[in-house]
């Protein structure tokens, strides 16, 4: 039986496996498809709109996921993903902006006499590896990963010190709690110069660049090959966040599938039986929550390497309520729902309906009501019908592989029914 | 003196402000165990109505009719948003909250193309009037006394009749209160109605003291009366109102230091300093956990 | 019931994006048919949304005025496509793509630096040139060869309020107060300061957070301080809160603003007070009569320009700054011969071009070689701008 279940499950993870790799070699072929054929259509050059929404997707994914191994797996209601995101995309950006720009005079913290973190993680490594041809790539990769790394682990620790006192807080109360200190964290990181009450001055901007945009960081644009007449020649800039971001969301479902993880879902479903049980809620609770802060983290460097630029304004509850509904629409405790949400969610807001921002003539008739701002009502509306209708969201707490499994003899019942 | 006179008075104008918004929000959660994302923008969509209105109407006829439409609104939305999800996780109506408050921001960036709107001189309220050598609007210095009164008004409904008593009876036990033959969506809508009814009175002193909306007004007053109703134990009526004069009077002592830039940031603060000692806020039942 | 609702929903979605695909569908090449599209970069939501509208409307007066041009014998219908960035620089990278999904030739845009930035990259990549109207920060077209601006720039325009404040306003103290987090404000700020002080002043700075309503305490603390002006560049909402809060309690010192203050709803928050308002700009009505009396016919005769226009006739410098762009993304494809966005990135540079607004021209990093900023005021009685002072750069 133990046997059987075994080569079951090796089966499977040969299967998840095989599918990731299938999945990552598909986007690899389809964004550089216009290498190979001349004149592809429109939609599948790798700076159309169909590659921007995916890159976005894929981080979204693993910010989706984090938020729901928290709220969704083990029941601890939170509302601070934002400013856990924000720390790590500071903390990327701090740690990988090029020293050409952190001088004092003509780089980005012309504001502040340059920065206080005069090097970068990609240079540091350029000087063992070279800044050239291979080495380059292997101090850039690895410039990028440690930064990575690192801006997971500033999110997690901030998220052992919150999570100490604010865990002990029931639902609602833990909500609003982290709330107000994602809402903190944005402040600090907006303040240039915080006055100390003992007339000293802590110039906060030499770290972070205040209000100013913090930009020239590696972005995925830079995972392109590019030869040395300036083109591109191999386009990478989805597939590298695709595999991190997957890496990530393995380790994630991992965890969930182990103790650890039956023990946040048995929190989550009763927290008294839990205890009961001989599983220490504070240990496990504040280990939800860091790891939780650490993808979200790693999730919000990706991003900033993304939008190609960093400012903490956007940061705000709405990023994380616009998450939030991402993971409730995709459903609460699925990841791969979460993943089907993220893509709907923004393949809707930012490129299907757009087209309802502009006057549109069909068929001569000119259609009323279409002007800017049109898209986000129609939009909206559509995430209330979800909202009512759907109301464990699309997965409910199914995964993609159960469906299969759910479907198949269905399926056959209807191929039979039809051969009758 | 002079300043620190206009601080008390606008931390309290405001904080009463905050505290009719903050009712709405305390009810619901008292009742339905929901937190009214969508109340904030209710607030908001009342400023919006009265602009609208008042293009063509004299302002003696607006403030009623704006009044009932918000109201109608308030209703309107528990029937279409909420009342479907009763028997769904509490999560799902939160969700449906965060909707509706994204749909009625975006209804109203569509029709006021993003331009601040500006609100219109409430003749009575927008007079400035001298007090201790500090210029006040009437808007100003009558919130404190309309608050006393509307609670007063809203704690005699709760404590001495029927719907009051119904309403008590929900929020401790919605199940049994059930059974007991008390029509409870018609309970939710009253406490809705109230809800919609204060956050339009409040709406009406607040634009009147700054008067420009834009979509997202509501966010902010909405977000620091959720704090204050959060602050006094989330379901307490008196603790909402208390909960919310002391956050106004706060933010307005710390926006006159040098500090101003935390002024949000320390509503925050003092929230989670208060949680961790309080974790249910000042007049929070204590929640006996049931196996 | 749920299935059916899905497949409905489903079905709507999936012909919802052929149809918004369709535009952009057709052709590979940059134009067909003999069309060549501008893109329009500008937020229409958010909370620049009135700013972004207000340029938008100067390039659709352009290209209403003069919709086709002529390469190489052959006559092009210019199309303005625009794209809404939701005034936020998380949705700004999409918002790009857009408008590169549509085969632009050239973008012009954004109102707000912030914005401008997010979306460098993706124009970059597209092999687009960008021309900002008026997006003042310096980081916008530093350390790039694809982004261009027409306007002045934030240290110019900061080091000619603080110079005016101490001319015009003899000031000696001045309180700056900026939202929170916003570049743009916390640039001016710091350009304001730096002349300011230098010439011997003092300044008191103060933040306000994000969607703040309430300026009681900021304005009262500038008076308390003994400050003689209060400098304030920030977004239209804000300055029209902080307009007419400062005339409610009576605080009687004079306003400085800076190019986002130019705007018909401040204009309308200071009409009927005693509110001393001065704005630095980069158009004055009257500087060109002839499109002035264009605009406001155009206006005028058009509810959704006017709606667009915040309900009237006042023509806002960015207007301006738009319709000059207009015409200077038109000599650059003349210049380039061809649609091809490349060969328009490589005439941008050289194009020179006299505008309503003045010369335009730009220097090796990409910015707008200009040396004047009008200062206005409000007439409070009636509610216009009159031009108080034109300053150059010194």
């Amino acid at each position: 039986m133990n046997n059987l279940n075994k080569t079951k499950s090796a089966k499977s993870t040969l299967i998840v496996i095989l599918s990731l790799f299938a999945f990552w070699g598909l986007l690899l072929l389809v964004e550089n498809l216009n290498l190979f054929i001349p004149n592809v259509p429109k939609l599948f050059t790798p700076t159309s709109k169909l590659f921007m929404v995916l890159r976005k997707v894929i981080v979204y994914c693993l910010i989706a996921v984090s938020l729901n191994l928290l709220n969704g797996f083990t029941g601890l209601f939170s509302l601070g993903h934002a400013g856990f995101m924000l720390l790590g995309a500071y903390t990327f950006a701090i740690l990988t902006t090029p020293i050409s720009l952190k001088v004092p005079e003509d780089g980005i913290f012309y504001k502040y006499g340059g920065s206080v973190v005069n090097f970068s993680l990609q240079e540091s490594f350029g000087a063992i590896f070279g800044t050239t041809g291979a080495g380059g790539t292997i101090s850039l990769i690895l410039g990028v990963l440690f930064a990575l790394v690192i801006a997971g682990c500033i999110a997690a620790l901030f998220a052992y010190l919150i999570g100490l006192p604010v865990l002990r807080l029931k639902s609602d109360y833990l909500a609003i709690a982290t709330l107000g200190f994602a809402e903190i964290i944005r402040t600090i990181f907006q303040c240039e110069v915080i006055k100390l009450p003992g007339g000293g001055e802590l110039v906060l901007g030499k770290l972070t660049n205040g209000a100013n945009m913090i930009k020239g960081f590696p972005t995925l644009n830079s995972f392109n090959v590019v030869n040395s007449a300036g083109q591109t020649t191999l386009y990478l800039s989805t597939v590298v966040p695709a595999i991190i971001v997957s890496v990530c969301i393995v380790i994630i479902v991992l965890l969930i599938n182990s103790t650890y993880g039956r023990s946040f879902k048995a929190i989550r479903d009763d927290e008294i039986a839990a205890e009961a049980m001989g599983i220490n809620l504070a240990k496990h609770k504040i280990l939800s929550f860091c790891i939780s802060a650490f993808f979200a983290g790693v999730g919000g460097a990706l991003y900033a390497m993304f939008a190609t630029t960093y400012q903490a304004k956007p940061f705000t509850s709405v990023l994380t309520y616009e998450i939030l509904l991402i993971v409730v629409i995709g459903g609460i405790g699925s990841v791969s729902g979460s993943c089907i949400g993220s893509f709907l969610y923004i393949a809707c807001s930012e490129w299907w309906l757009r087209f309802l921002d502009e006057p549109q003539v069909v068929a001569g008739y000119q259609v009323p009501l279409l002007k800017d701002g049109f898209r986000m009502v129609v939009f909206s509306i559509v995430i209330m019908i979800v909202v009512l209708f759907f109301r464990k969201g699309i997965m409910g707490t199914k995964e993609l592989p159960d469906l299969f499994k759910f479907k198949k003899p269905k399926l056959k019942g209807k191929v039979s029914d039809n051969a009758e | 003196m002079q300043s620190l006179i206009t601080t008390l008075l606008t931390g309290i104008s405001v904080g009463g402000q905050y505290a009719l918004i903050a009712i709405g929000y305390t009810m619901v959660y008292g009742i339905l165990r929901l937190i009214n994302f969508a109340h904030g923008d209710v607030f908001m969509v009342s400023g919006m109505l009265l602009i609208f209105l008042s293009a063509s109407l004299p302002m003696t006829v607006v403030i009623p009719i704006i009044i009932i439409a918000t109201v109608i609104l308030g209703f309107l939305i528990e029937r279409a948003a909420y009342l479907p999800l009763r028997e769904a996780p509490r999560m799902s109506v939160m969700i449906s909250a965060i909707g509706v408050s994204y749909l009625l921001q975006n209804v109203i960036t569509y029709l006021t193309g993003g331009q601040p709107m500006t609100y219109p001189t409430i003749p009575f309220l927008a007079q400035t009037v001298s007090v201790l050598g500090t210029k006040q609007t009437v808007a100003t210095l009558i919130t404190l006394p309309m608050v006393i009164v509307l609670v007063l008004l809203l704690t005699t409904l709760i404590n001495h009749t029927k719907i009051g008593m119904a309403m008590r009876a929900v929020s401790k036990d919605f199940e049994t209160s059930r059974l007991m033959g008390i029509k409870i969506n018609n309970v939710i809508s009253v406490t809705f109605v109230i809800g919609s009814l204060l956050a339009a009175i409040g709406s009406v002193l607040y634009f009147s003291n700054y008067p420009k909306i834009v979509a997202v007004s509501g966010a902010l007053p909405g977000l620091k009366a959720f704090v204050a109703a959060v602050f006094g134990g989330i379901g307490s009526i008196p603790g909402a109102v208390i909960g919310a004069f002391i956050i106004g009077i706060c933010e307005n002592l710390i926006k006159a230091t040098s500090y101003s830039v935390f002024s949000d940031a320390f509503t925050f603060a003092v929230l989670v300093v208060v949680l961790i000692f309080r974790p249910t806020g000042i007049f929070g039942e204590k929640t006996v956990d049931k196996v | 019931m749920k299935k059916l609702l899905a497949i409905v929903l489903a079905l709507i979605l999936v012909s919802a994006a052929f149809t918004g695909c369709t535009p952009a569908e057709p052709g590979t090449g940059s134009a067909d048919g003999n069309v060549i599209r501008i893109g329009v970069f500008e937020p229409l939501t958010g909370d620049s949304a009135s700013g972004g509208k207000k340029e938008l409307l100067g390039v659709q007066y352009a290209n209403a005025e003069t919709p086709t041009v002529t390469l190489n014998g052959v006559e092009y219908k210019v199309e303005v496509v625009y794209s809404d960035n939701g005034s936020t620089t998380d949705k700004a990278p999409s918002a790009a793509a857009t408008l590169v999904d549509k085969d632009v030739s050239i973008v012009l845009g954004s109102y707000g630096s912030g914005v401008s930035m997010a979306a460098s990259d993706t124009f970059n990549q597209a092999g687009l040139a960008a021309m900002g109207i008026t997006c003042t920060n310096p980081n916008v077209t530093k350390g790039n060869e694809h982004y261009f601006r027409i306007c002045f720039l934030d240290p110019f325009q900061g080091s000619v309020l603080a110079n005016f404040a101490k001319d015009k306003c003899s000031a000696k103290k001045a309180y700056l107060l900026g939202e929170l987090g916003n570049e743009y404000d916390q640039g001016l700020l710091t350009f304001f300061e730096q002349t300011f002080t230098e010439a011997g002043g003092t300044v008191v700075k103060a933040d306000f957070p994000t969607n703040t309503a309430d300026f009681t305490q900021y304005l009262n603390t500038a008076k308390a301080e003994g400050c003689d002006v209060i400098f304030t560049p920030v977004s239209i909402a804000y300055a029209t809160q902080i307009v007419s809060q400062a005339a409610r309690l009576e605080i009687g010192l004079p306003i400085l603003g800076s190019d986002t203050l130019d705007d018909n709803k401040v204009l309308e928050a200071a009409k009927g007070t005693d509110t001393e308002l001065y704005v630095s700009t980069f158009y004055q009505e009257g500087g060109s009569p002839e499109f002035d009396e264009g605009i406001k016919n155009y206006i005028n005769t058009n509810a959704d320009a006017k709606t667009a226009n915040g309900g009237d006739d006042t023509i806002s410098a960015v207007t301006a700054m738009g319709y000059d762009a207009y015409y200077v993304a038109l000599e650059a494809i003349k210049a380039a011969g061809s649609p091809d966005k490349a060969a328009v990135k490589a005439a941008l540079p050289a194009v020179k071009y006299t505008g309503v607004s003045g010369e335009i021209a730009f220097d090796e990093i990409g910015d707008a070689i200009r040396d004047t900023a009008y200062i206005k005021t409000v007439n409070t009685a009636d509610g216009t701008w009159k031009l108080e002072t034109v300053q150059k750069a010194e």
